[in-house]
Order: C-alpha cells, then sequence, then structure tokens
C-alpha cells in the first residue's frame, strides 16, 4: 500500500463508532434539524446528501459540540456524549474540516499544524519539531512547504492543508464539509483516494458532505439523506443509483439545465478588454496584459486554475481592485467601473464569495436586493427619502420569483445557505435588463437543483442578448455553458477555442501548464 | 573644524535624546502590540500611560523606593486595561470608542487622584553610564542610559521570541487573525483578547512610571504629550513587529530630540516648529503606509483598523 508509512503515524486506536439518534435542532422558530438517527461504522465512509439548507452542515456541527442539540443523543463507542467545544470533540477523536476554512492566515504551514495539537507544549522547540513535520509530510500523498504562509496558498492547498492537520492531529472520526468544491476534480479524487484507502483499512471513519454525485458514488459506502431538517433516505450506495439518491433528494426526478433558445444568435462585439494589467495584495502581477471581446449573445468560458488571477480579475471588473494599466470599453463607450456606468450600460455581476462581496450582512434580504437601485425611483423620492415599503414588497416579489429560501425579506442575508445568498444575488443582478453579465464561479457548493436553475438563469440573459463572461474553475460548467472557451494561466489568456472544437485534453494541458 | 564639532555634537544629543525619549515609546508600542496581536485595539492606552505616570510617583514618594513604583504603574495599567478588554468582550461594543472613553477617563482619573502629589518629589530610577571611555561631556550625558530602557529592548527581543515560539504567542496570534479559526480550535477568544490587553496595559503603566520616575522625572499634568496615541501609529508602521516597534521608537524619540539638540548649537529659530517633528513624522508614516492597493502588510486579520 503506497500510504503504508503515513498509517503508522496516525493514531493506533481503531476508529469509533458514532450513533446519532433522533437529535433536534432549532434556530428560533426555524426547525434546522428534526429528530434525525444515524449510524457510522468504524471503517466506513458516509455521505451525507441534501439541497442547500437542508441541515447538513448543522447536524456536523453539533456532533462536533459547536451547536448544542435541542434534543437526541450522540453515543461515541456506546457513551453518551455531550459536548459543548470542538477541543472535546478532538479528545474523542473527532475531527472536522470546515466548509470555510479555519486556517490562520498570517502563518505559517508549520505554525497551522502545531496550533491545533492537543499537548501543545509552552515553548515549542521548533528545530525538533519541523522535523517531525517534515517526516510527516513525507509520508503523505501531497505535501505542502512547511515555510509557506497560509494567506498565500490557493485554495486547494488550503483544502489539502487543512486535511492534513487533521490527520496531523490523530483524528479517527474525520468530517468533511465539502471538502472539494474549490478543488479540481484531480485534486478532488487524490484527497477522497487517500480518505477512502484510510478507511479500508480500519484506520478511520468518514463523514462526506457533497453535493457532488460521482463522488459519492466513488468514494462512499453508505448514504444518509436529507431534506428540510429530516432523514428522508438512507441506505448502502452500492444498494442505491444516482437516480434513487437524486429522487430522495429532491423529491422528484433529477432536473436538467433548460438549454432553451439554443440556437442563439451572436451580435456585436459588447465587452471587450485590452491590455488589462492588475495588481494582487502583494503588490504583484496578478493579470498582466489581458486582452478579450465577448459578443452580444455569447458566453465567453474562462477556465484555469483558482489562483491564476481569476479573482483580480473580476474584482477589477467590479471596481473593487484599480487596474495598473488597460482599458475596458462596453458598446465602444469607456467603462470606469463607476456606479453611474454600470447602470447606463447595464453591467452585472456575481463574484466569487457573494456573502463578502456583493451583500452586505447586516442588512435584511430585501434591503440587500435593493442595492443596485435603492437611491432611484420608486424606492427613493427627491432623491433621498427611502421608501422602505417599497424596498420591501420589491424584495417579497423577487424571493418568489428566483425561490430564495428565507425566513422572510426581512431575515438578515448571514442567515441564509450558501446557496439561498448566491440565488439573492442573482436575483438582484438578472432582474432588469442585463447588456453585460460577469460570472464568477456561479455554482460553488449548490445543490443539484439550484445549479440547474441558477445555469438556466445565465444561459436565459444569454438568449435575450447579454454578453456573458463566466469565470469558473468547474471544467464541466465551462463545457456546459460556454460559447467559446479561454484558459487563464499565470494572469494571461493561453488557449482560445470554439466550444465545438474544444478538447479536453488540450484546454486540461493548458490549465496544467505553469 | 570647529563647526564639525558642532554638528558632532548635534548628533550626538539627538541620540541620547532619542534613547531619554523613546523608553515610553517603546513600552507603549509594545503593549499596544500585544493588545493588536490579539485582535483588539487600545486607544485608552494615552490614559493607561498617565494613569501609571502618577501611581508610580506616588509610590515612589510613599516608599522612597522608585522599582516598587514601577511595579505599581504597571498594576494600575493592567487594571485600567482590564476594564477596557471586559468592556469589548460584550457583544456589538467598539473597541475605538471604548478606548477613547478609556484615555478621557484614565487621564481625568490621574489628575484627580495625583493633585497631592505635584509637590513632593520621588526618588528617580537609576542608570547606567556607558560614557566612561570618553572625555566629552555631552558624550557622557549622552550614553548615561536609564535601566527601563535596557529593560525595554530586551522585553522587545523577548515578546518577538514569544510570539514565535511559545503556545501563548502562537494563540494570541491566531486569535487575533481569524476568530473564526480559533473557535474551531476551541480556544476562548474573549478570555485571550483581555490577557493580551492586560498585558499590553502592564507594558504601558511602566512606560508612564518612566515619565515621572525618569524623564523628565517629575509628575504633573502636562507631563504625556500624546506619547500613548502616537505609539498607534508607531506599531502601524513597524508592521505589529516587536523589533520593528524598537526601532521605531528610537526614530520617534530622535524626532522629539531634534529641537532641543538643535538648541544645544544655538540653533533656537523654529524651536516649535521642530517640536512637532513628531506629529509630522506620524502623519508622514501614516500616508506613507496607506494604499490603496495593498494590504496593510502584518495586519493582524480580527483588528478594526485592518478590516
Ligand atoms: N446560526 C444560524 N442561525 C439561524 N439559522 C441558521 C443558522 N445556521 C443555519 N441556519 C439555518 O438552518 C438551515 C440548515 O442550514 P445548514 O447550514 O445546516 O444547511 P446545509 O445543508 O449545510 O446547506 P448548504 O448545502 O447550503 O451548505 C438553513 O435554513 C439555515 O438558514
Ligand atoms: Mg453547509
Amino acid at each position: 500500500m503506497k500510504h503504508a508509512s503515513s498509517l503508522a503515524r496516525i493514531s493506533p486506536l481503531a476508529p469509533p463508532e458514532v450513533a446519532i439518534t433522533d437529535l433536534t435542532k432549532r434556530f428560533g422558530a426555524l426547525t434546522a434539524l428534526d429528530a434525525v438517527s444515524l449510524t457510522v461504522r468504524p471503517g466506513t465512509v458516509h455521505a451525507l446528501l441534501g439541497e442547500n439548507g437542508a441541515g447538513k452542515s448543522t447536524l456536523v456541527k453539533c456532533l462536533m459540540g459547536t451547536y448544542r442539540a435541542d434534543g437526541g443523543q450522540i453515543r461515541v463507542d456506546g457513551a453518551e456524549m455531550r459536548l459543548s467545544n470542538p477541543r472535546e470533540a478532538q479528545k474523542l477523536g473527532l475531527g472536522m474540516v470546515y466548509q470555510h476554512f479555519t486556517l490562520v492566515p498570517s502563518m505559517s504551514v508549520a505554525e497551522n499544524l502545531v496550533l491545533g495539537e492537543e499537548d501543545m507544549p509552552a515553548v515549542i522547540d521548533w528545530p525538533n519539531r519541523r522535523k517531525a513535520l517534515r517526516e510527516f509530510m513525507d509520508s503523505m500523498p501531497f505535501r505542502l512547504d512547511l515555510d509557506r504562509v497560509v494567506s498565500g496558498l490557493s485554495a486547494g492547498e488550503k483544502q489539502k492543508l487543512e486535511i492534513l492537520k487533521q490527520l496531523h492531529l490523530g483524528s479517527r472520526f474525520l468530517i468533511l464539509d465539502e471538502p472539494t468544491s474549490v478543488l479540481t476534480p484531480d485534486e478532488a479524487d487524490q484527497i477522497l483516494g487517500l480518505m477512502r484507502d484510510l478507511a479500508r483499512e480500519g484506520r478511520i471513519s468518514v463523514v462526506l458532505i457533497s453535493h457532488k454525485l460521482r463522488e459519492v458514488e466513488t468514494y462512499a459506502d453508505e448514504v444518509t439523506v436529507l431534506r428540510g431538517g429530516k432523514r428522508v433516505g438512507q441506505g448502502q450506495v452500492s444498494d442505491l443509483g444516482r437516480a434513487d439518491m437524486v429522487r430522495m433528494m429532491v423529491g422528484e426526478a433529477p432536473p436538467a439545465t433548460e438549454r432553451a433558445g439554443a440556437e442563439h444568435v451572436t451580435g456585436a462585439e459588447v465587452l471587450r478588454i485590452d491590455g488589462l494589467s492588475v495588481d494582487n495584495d502583494r503588490g504583484v502581477t496578478a493579470v498582466r496584459d489581458l486582452g478579450l471581446a465577448v459578443r452580444a449573445g455569447e458566453v465567453l468560458g474562462i477556465a484555469g486554475v483558482s489562483g491564476n488571477g481569476q479573482t483580480e480579475l473580476v474584482e477589477a471588473l467590479a471596481g473593487q481592485r484599480d487596474a495598473t494599466g488597460g482599458a475596458i470599453t462596453v458598446d465602444g463607450k469607456p467603462f470606469h467601473r463607476t456606479r453611474a456606468e454600470m447602470r447606463d450600460l447595464k453591467i452585472r455581476l456575481l463574484p466569487e464569495d457573494p456573502l463578502r462581496n456583493a451583500c452586505v450582512r447586516a442588512m435584511s434580504v430585501a434591503e440587500n436586493l435593493s442595492l443596485r437601485s435603492y437611491d432611484e425611483p420608486p424606492f427613493s423620492r427627491w432623491g433621498f427619502w427611502l421608501d422602505r415599503a417599497a424596498i420591501r414588497s420589491h424584495g417579497e416579489e423577487l424571493i418568489a420569483r428566483f425561490h430564495v429560501k428565507t425566513q422572510g425579506p426581512d431575515a438578515l442575508i448571514g442567515t441564509l445557505s450558501g446557496g439561498n445568498v448566491q440565488r439573492t444575488v442573482l436575483a438582484r443582478e438578472l432582474s432588469e435588463g442585463v447588456r453585460v453579465l460577469i460570472v464568477q464561479n456561479p455554482c460553488f457548493g449548490l445543490d443539484l437543483k439550484a445549479v440547474a436553475e441558477i445555469r438556466s438563469r445565465i444561459l436565459a440573459a444569454r438568449d435575450d442578448g447579454a454578453a456573458v463572461l463566466l469565470i469558473s474553475e468547474d471544467l464541466d460548467e465551462i463545457l456546459e455553458l460556454s460559447d467559446r472557451i479561454a484558459v487563464m494561466s499565470q494572469g494571461r489568456l493561453v488557449h482560445e477555442t470554439p466550444r465545438a472544437a474544444a478538447s479536453l485534453q488540450e484546454i486540461g494541458r493548458h490549465m496544467a501548464a505553469h | 573644524m570647529e563647526g564639525d564639532a558642532g554638528w558632532l555634537s548635534v548628533l550626538v544629543a539627538i541620540l541620547g535624546g532619542a534613547i531619554r525619549v523613546s523608553t515610553p515609546y517603546l513600552f507603549v508600542s509594545l503593549g499596544e502590540t500585544l493588545t493588536e496581536k490579539g485582535g483588539r485595539v487600545n486607544l485608552g492606552l494615552e490614559g493607561v500611560l498617565v494613569m501609571g505616570a502618577m501611581t508610580g510617583y506616588a509610590t515612589a514618594v510613599l516608599t522612597g523606593e522608585p522599582w516598587f513604583g514601577v511595579l505599581v504603574a504597571g498594576c494600575a495599567g493592567a487594571m485600567l486595561s482590564l476594564v477596557h478588554g471586559l468592556i469589548c468582550s460584550l457583544p456589538r461594543v467598539n473597541d475605538i470608542a471604548v478606548g477613547i472613553a478609556l484615555f478621557i477617563f484614565g487621564t481625568g482619573l490621574a489628575f484627580f487622584l495625583g493633585k497631592a502629589f505635584i509637590n513632593p518629589s520621588a526618588p528617580r530610577l537609576p542608570s547606567i553610564s556607558l560614557g566612561g571611555w570618553s572625555d566629552v561631556p555631552q558624550i557622557r550625558s549622552a550614553l548615561e542610559i536609564n535601566v527601563l530602557f535596557l529593560v525595554g529592548l530586551a522585553l522587545a527581543l523577548f515578546i518577538a521570541w514569544g510570539l514565535r515560539n511559545t503556545r501563548w504567542g502562537l494563540v494570541l496570534r491566531t486569535v487575533g487573525d481569524s476568530s473564526e479559526a480559533a473557535e474551531a480550535l476551541g480556544y476562548r477568544v474573549n478570555r485571550v483578547r483581555i490577557a493580551g490587553t492586560v498585558a499590553g496595559g502592564f507594558l504601558s503603566g511602566i512606560g508612564g512610571s518612566y515619565l515621572s520616575l525618569y524623564f523628565p522625572g517629575t509628575w504633573n499634568e502636562g507631563l504625556s504629550s500624546g506619547q500613548g496615541l502616537m505609539a498607534v501609529t508607531l506599531v502601524i508602521f513597524a508592521r505589529w513587529d516587536p523589533i520593528r516597534c524598537f526601532y521605531a521608537s528610537l526614530l520617534f524619540g530622535g524626532a522629539t530630540a531634534l529641537g532641543p539638540a538643535l538648541q544645544t548649537v544655538g540653533i533656537t529659530a523654529n524651536y516649535y516648529l521642530y517640536g512637532a517633528a513628531p506629529y509630522f513624522l506620524t502623519l508622514g508614516l501614516l500616508i506613507y503606509s496607506s494604499s490603496r492597493q495593498h494590504a496593510l502588510a502584518g495586519a493582524p486579520g480580527e483588528v478594526s483598523i485592518s478590516r
């Protein structure tokens, strides 16, 4: 076995059996978990499936002691547990890789690895520690330079570090909350393959939360499906087909992206970027001399491994970051990324991590929905008076039209699940005429239904004549939606091809070339 | 030839002045570094400084033992900062606002309690003469190094080491950089932050006692000229690095010593303008270290000025 030597360092104890019975958790009026039961047998990979907001994260957070359950029991090796703190869970060998990274950004890889150690000494003997860490790294299927600072790692590297950290801590029961949403398919296979191998050898148990059925089919032994906080299905993956799992998740047949108007017409050039250069936070050039053009009724898909300047490009287009050079025009008019121009030229944007980049956390859903137009009639009178009733009813209408799951228009946007934040922003950006639509990773972490719906809406905008710039790390998504495909590598567009002529190998080769 | 000696003595005077004046900057900026590494800003350190000056002086007057005064000053500073730490742990409390309140409260309280100690004189802290090799009086007086300066230098080295090599250091930085990560690791964010703030207050209190017990060495209401506030800028300029705090303190001290040093060679014109040098320096450094393009390198992620 390839990983044999690494296993020596993972705790010699067998993984615990974890049994959850009738677990209930309420947030105010909302019952996020309703008497859910499941048992994870030692040495298995147990997948947790469900739509956005089904309660998957809530379930595992109760298990880790982050949330305190309102009812039910958790037994670890038969003994009932009342955990109130993730550190206690850690002592029992339970470890979690969170949906959002929990690494310390300003610290090095080595410091992050040492931090979680239960017996971290008062004075750290770095030379010895580093030697031990280097040995540990060498025994792992993927390794990271111990001295690199976390804030400089790509999303995929951070994800690997999170998992390395848990293995280093000797966790025997690993919970992975959507571990692969930021990884390339190869990286995902590498990480999940390792998890499965370790489980097969009876060294760890794994709870895997994922929206990707392919991963569940390939790597999980058992599956539990949640819907609206209730358990709606459970079984061996080998007994269930993909269609069964989808039916349990959404209660109906598998959704598909509507490809209405597949023979859309491509019009004149709308968005044009010439010689754009942008620096990253550290003052290093992240986008260099980039040029592209998108026509009306066309989707230009930009593929690429994360960290090749995509985020800086979108931030520059959004006006969040100054460009160091270059020009952008829309319909032949210069675009300086001001709010007024965005309104006049009808430029709309769905950036990655929309809760941070496109929402005001402390505002309600309705207020967030009005951010583009609150200062215009009918929401504003005489240029300064806001009509809150109009904002609220406009919010209600969009919530209904875009199926946003929220406790109401007045709920804070921060309480929505990830997929619903995404829908809220898309509702705001697409509700009026769109000339240019810029979207980055629009389906990260979304469930099947939401993915199909959001992709359909992007295509609908294209069919209505919008020029769409799609920047995504998900190659399948690029292939599904784009009319033309380009690859971004080290801040440049290195390869461009029409969709019809695109070859997966060719694109993959350009993505991997550094 | 004579002109040369004149300028040399200006340089020596600036160096001596820098060491003398920089000590309180050093202690307060080290204290602020500890506080901010934990994720909070304590603008009240100016108040803490004045309180330290008063309690240190009063203790020295009453007991005749200046080192005991230093200790009491540190404890007074720690107590005052504890108030800051506790209030800021309540939900939805802004640390800047609490800091300003503490600043005003600390100075007010010190003036109120310190009225009785304006006249009596306290024993001063000792110094070490390193200028014995020279027979130039200016050099001798410039190299009259106070002990607290050396303690501060040692502390800067120790804190720099401790932040990297001790459990406390790592936990403090974790809490200051990402409360989410700290919670996931099971650390109590508020407790660690309070500890950082209290330690910072202890150091700032000592910085205050230096003012009243060594230089200028008296207690009155005009003792501090905003060193506690400027130390906050200094920490930003020093990029939250204790060693660089040491250099930055020397730089600020040197700027303050500019006017008096020029006076020694008879340049008295624009004396008050030179007196404003540290404030110009503060302003210049703030502008220099800000940028639309780049994040502040080294800034703890949870500190409100970098969010
Ligand atoms: N801290 C909280 N306060 C209030 N409501 C919450 C909180 N955390 C979660 N919820 C609500 O509980 C429900 C379940 O959320 P949870 O995060 O467990 O969903 P999920 O299945 O992990 O979804 P996703 O696939 O989007 O990650 C959602 O309706 C969510 O809005
Ligand atoms: Mg979740």
